[in-house]
């Protein structure tokens, strides 16, 4: 029997595919993501609209909180840990989370070295702004990647950006000789042997999902018809002014992705968004996106 | 041309499509009641057995489906089997009736203990091994008499066929088998599309 494999860590990433992963931070917040229909809660501290606003370094989730959201929901239970901080990851594996997110949102620990998460039978998911960042990360061993977006803005602009940018990366690479490949390895920062891969798929070896920024349905229905293959949504939902409503719509969103008229169903009893930040007011070295590399 | 829909609501639907189209039959993606009709099977696939529910509520997919489930063949896996139980240990899942089957969700672990084993299985009287992925699976505790095992492990049954219906714990739409997938599209209800 085979356990904790990379096949095994992307079979769960291929079930959470066409659902929306919600931040919550206690098991309340869990309750209501669960009822409204998410495959999957993340876990964490404070949600990035607070960690922004509130400054201070962020960390993992206390173990007491994770374990009340385990016990509470019946769907995978996801955690986040820091950029290169393998211990907290670890405590997270103790604590058999159904998966890590090695995330920019909690203040890196390590500005150099990224968690080599071949090490744990948890799958990890990372963040990328392009598809050279995507491949170093798999290369780790994440089975899952999301484009980062800029959490906690909730303004898709830089969720559209990267997921942009990726299925460009994606689609040169599909065109490129065999002879071109390593210098685009080179250019990318990237494996060689993944740059061939995703050469020949057209797509990434593990799921694509979109986070950073998603604030309505119709923000969620973007993304997917920007190629992701599911939504993280974090501040969206629990900054607003409805989170069961709101949460409810988000799903069916993702879905119906690219059914108009059911989107605006779904968007019909809606009351408001978050309020959100314009990318001017983020000054550049305060952006989450920029943490990792 | 045989027509298979995937249930693709939330999932691995994209995987089931994939498997299908190697076969020789189309894939149709069923994400609404009325994309049923022109289906002659249908394959619920694995995801979230709580999400699939409230999707299917909220938009009164369970009627159809059962109307649909009477005369052709449905197959669930993992989640799709969950939904096609009579009974299972979590009433925050509704499910459809299908299979005389007692399931009980995540019973092996969280994702930490999903595994991957080498199969056992028989269909129309030909056996042959396979890599069965178990991802957070539910377990089969009990089955009805007319019920029947196509494959086990540890004693317990986790490939089941009733009539014209049939659910697996595992996912072979996962590790590129089209054995299970190609013996499902055999599988004749009473009702003839042309």
């Amino acid at each position: 029997m085979e356990k904790g494999s990379f096949e095994v860590k992307v079979g769960l990433a291929e079930m959470l595919k066409g659902g929306v992963i919600m931040d919550v931070t206690n098991a309340e917040q869990a309750k209501i993501a669960e009822d409204a229909g998410a495959v999957s809660v993340m876990a964490l501290e404070r949600i990035p609209a607070d960690i922004r606003a509130d400054g201070g370094i962020a960390r993992m989730s206390s173990p007491q909180v994770i374990k009340e959201i385990q016990e509470t929901v019946s769907i995978p239970v996801m955690a986040k840990c820091r950029i290169g901080h393998f211990a907290e990851a670890q405590v997270l594996e103790s604590l058999s989370v159904d998966f890590i997110d090695e995330s920019e949102v909690l203040t890196p620990a390590d500005e150099h070295n990224h968690i080599d998460k071949h090490a744990s039978k948890v799958p990890f998911v990372c963040g990328c702004r392009d598809l050279g960042e995507a491949l170093r990360r798999i290369g780790e061993g994440a089975a899952m990647i999301r484009t980062k977006g800029e959490a906690g803005s909730g303004n898709i602009v830089e969720a559209v950006r990267h997921m942009r940018q990726v299925q460009k990366d994606i689609k040169l690479l599909t065109v490129l000789g065999d002879d071109e490949l390593m210098a685009k390895s080179k250019d990318l920062g990237a494996p060689y042997s993944l740059v061939k891969q995703v050469g020949k798929l057209g797509k990434l070896p593990v799921p694509n999902f979109a986070a950073g920024g998603i604030a309505t349905p119709a923000d969620a229905s973007l993304m997917m018809q920007l190629g992701a293959e599911s939504v993280f949504v974090g501040s969206g939902i629990f900054k607003s002014e409805d989170p069961p409503v709101r949460a409810k719509a988000i799903v069916a969103s993702v879905t119906y992705y690219n059914d108009p008229a059911k989107l605006a169903e779904v968007s019909y009893d809606l009351q408001k968004a978050m309020k959100g930040l314009d990318m001017a007011e983020i000054p550049e070295g305060e952006r989450l996106q920029e943490r990792g590399w | 041309m045989k027509r298979i829909g995937v249930l693709g609501l939330q999932g691995a639907y994209a995987k089931h499509l994939a498997i299908l189209q190697q076969l020789d039959v189309q894939a149709v993606d069923v994400r609404k009641g009325e994309d049923l009709e022109k289906c002659h099977g249908l394959i619920i696939p694995g995801g979230e057995s709580t999400t699939m529910t409230k999707l299917i509520n909220e938009i009164d997919m369970h009627d159809a489906l059962l109307k649909f489930s009477v005369d052709r063949p449905v197959f669930g896996t993992c989640a799709g089997m969950i939904l096609m139980a009579t009974k299972v240990d979590d009433d925050r899942v509704e499910t459809l009736n299908l299979l005389d089957i007692e399931v009980e969700r995540n019973a092996y672990g969280r994702q930490i203990d999903s595994f991957i084993d080498e199969l056992d299985v028989t269909t129309n009287g030909h056996p042959f091994s396979m890599r069965g992925i178990f991802i957070r699976a539910p377990r089969i505790k009990n089955i009805g008499d007319e019920v029947e095992v196509l494959a086990s492990v540890n004693g317990e049954p986790v490939l089941v066929q009733q009539g014209h219906h049939m659910a697996a714990a595992f996912h072979p739409e996962l590790t590129g088998e089209t054995r299970i997938h190609n013996y499902f599209s055999t599988l004749k209800g009473e009702m003839s599309l042309a």
